[in-house]
């Protein structure tokens, strides 16, 4: 289990309701290692803003690990973290290795756009 | 834009940082760390930390939990992964400007910036940046199992970091730019002796090329300025830190290479704005050194702010 205070997916049940049930999630998938751990510390201090977004964790060498490593859009990674944004349930975006604030608010900001109150 | 006001503000959340709020908080200063990036600085960049003192052993992430949950505790606010969008730090009253919309001012600065891995900064590198591109071979090595990578640098963390790379890559060559290494005598040692190692000296790569990830590297051969392409699935920059002190150029005296200039008691050429850590000029960059030195400049800056209000007083 990664040691972050976010939500994590951690069986394929979990990940398939988490897509199914929300519009915009991101997953960062990773281990606990230098790349990732910024990565996890963006996601959590932007879930009380990014209130439309699901920010879930999942362990890069879990049991279900490959449902990230193996999406054709993470092909070409080879850095920690894969972090894939899903929106209604398809992949808007993947990114590879560290990303810090505002590379991540831009893309948020991009593909899950905020719907006024 | 909104203004809060502190006592101390302290700029960069390593050990230096955490630690000048777990003591500027414990003297009851109202102190706010503002860092740029996750609390821990380059402590979370380290698996195991085994020289600190008091601690057998703790990853760098449970080390950093430990000493942002201390400053905490004694009342420090902590912003991390925030953007300084300006700062004027002359005067009696300091200020900070973050994120463009929210100013918070303080009698006494502490700037803790620390350091960041160097890069390379040629063609392709942001491109390839995971997709073959590595600053870290603990995080990535095993994306390389079988693959031909190239190590960039000559000190002791490309050397050590080429042999542990030896255990997932089929040849691993190592590109440095001078004739010679840096590193200690046993690091040189052990890569020489390494089969699966070989060197390209007095060479640097000037472009990283390739469609989806990394494919090729041009190296340049410094002295006959001849180019080459080499094939290549992988690269790690290890070509060490520098310090963060690009915001502070022309605020702070800096030296020629970039550390902030500080006297005994931390203090920089400008009075009430104190420096801590890695990003000042020192020989030793270690988490003790910056813990140390954290010390001094918090004690340093109550000490700035109680004079201050002595002859106020008076
Ligand atoms: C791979 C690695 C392994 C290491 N292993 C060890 C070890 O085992 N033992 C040991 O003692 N030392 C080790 N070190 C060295 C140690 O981590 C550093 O000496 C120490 O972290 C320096 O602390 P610091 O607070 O000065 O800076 P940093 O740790 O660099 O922290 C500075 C923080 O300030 C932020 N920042 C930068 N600019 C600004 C700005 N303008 N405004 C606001 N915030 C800013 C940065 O994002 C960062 O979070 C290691 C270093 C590395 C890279």
């Amino acid at each position: 289990m990664l040691k972050t205070d976010l939500k994590h997916i951690t069986t394929e049940e979990e990940f398939q309701n988490t897509l199914h049930q929300n519009e915009n999630v991101m997953v960062c998938c990773g281990r606990m290692g230098p790349m990732c751990i910024p990565v996890y510390g963006v996601m959590e201090e932007l879930e009380a803003e990014y209130t439309h977004v699901a920010f879930r964790d999942m362990e890069f060498d879990g049991p279900i690990g490959h449902l990230i490593r193996n999406l054709p859009e993470c092909r070409s990674f080879a850095g920690l973290p894969f972090t894939v944004y899903f929106k209604n349930g398809k992949v808007a975006k993947a990114t590879s290795s560290i990303q810090n604030m505002e590379q991540v608010t831009t893309i948020l900001d991009k593909e899950f756009e905020k719907v006024p109150a | 834009m909104n203004t809060y006001d502190f006592d101390v503000i302290v700029l960069g959340g390593g050990p230096a940082g955490l630690t000048a709020g777990i003591y500027l908080s414990r003297a009851k200063m109202k102190t706010l760390i503002l860092t740029d990036g996750t609390p821990g600085g380059q402590m979370i960049l380290t698996h195991e930390i085994a020289n600190y003192p008091g601690v057998e052993s703790a990853s760098g992430y449970e080390l950093s939990n430990t000493m942002k949950s201390q400053a905490r505790k004694f009342g420090c606010a902590i912003k991390s992964n925030v953007r300084i969008t300006g700062m004027s730090l002359d005067g009696d009253i300091k200020s900070v400007e973050v994120n463009g919309k929210d100013l918070y001012t303080a009698s006494a600065v502490i700037l803790s910036p620390g350091g960041k891995s160097r890069s390379l900064n040629v063609p392709g590198e942001s491109k390839f940046k995971g997709r073959g591109i590595s600053y870290c071979a603990t995080c990535d090595g095993d994306f390389f199992q079988d693959k031909q990578i190239i190590v960039v640098g000559g000190g002791n963390s490309a050397l050590e970091e080429a042999v542990s790379l030896t255990k997932y890559a089929s040849r691993v060559t190592i590109v440095h730019q001078f004739d010679h290494f840096q590193g200690f005598q046993h690091a040189i040692e052990e890569a020489k002796k390494n089969p699966r190692i070989d060197f390209v000296m007095e060479s640097k790569i000037i472009a990283f090329v390739g469609d989806e990830s990394l494919e090729r590297v041009q190296i340049q051969h410094l002295a006959t300025n001849a180019i080459s392409e080499r094939e290549v699935d992988g690269v790690f920059i290890l070509i060490g830190y520098e310090p963060n002190t690009e915001s502070f150029n022309g605020v702070v005296d800096l030296n020629e290479w970039k550390e902030i200039i500080t006297k005994d008691n931390l203090e920089t050429n400008v009075p009430g704005v104190f420096a801590a850590g890695d990003a000042v000029r020192k020989r030793y960059r270690q988490i003790t050194t910056a813990v140390a030195d954290g010390t001094v400049a918090a004690l340093g800056a109550i000490d700035y702010i109680r004079t201050a209000k002595a002859v106020a007083v008076a």
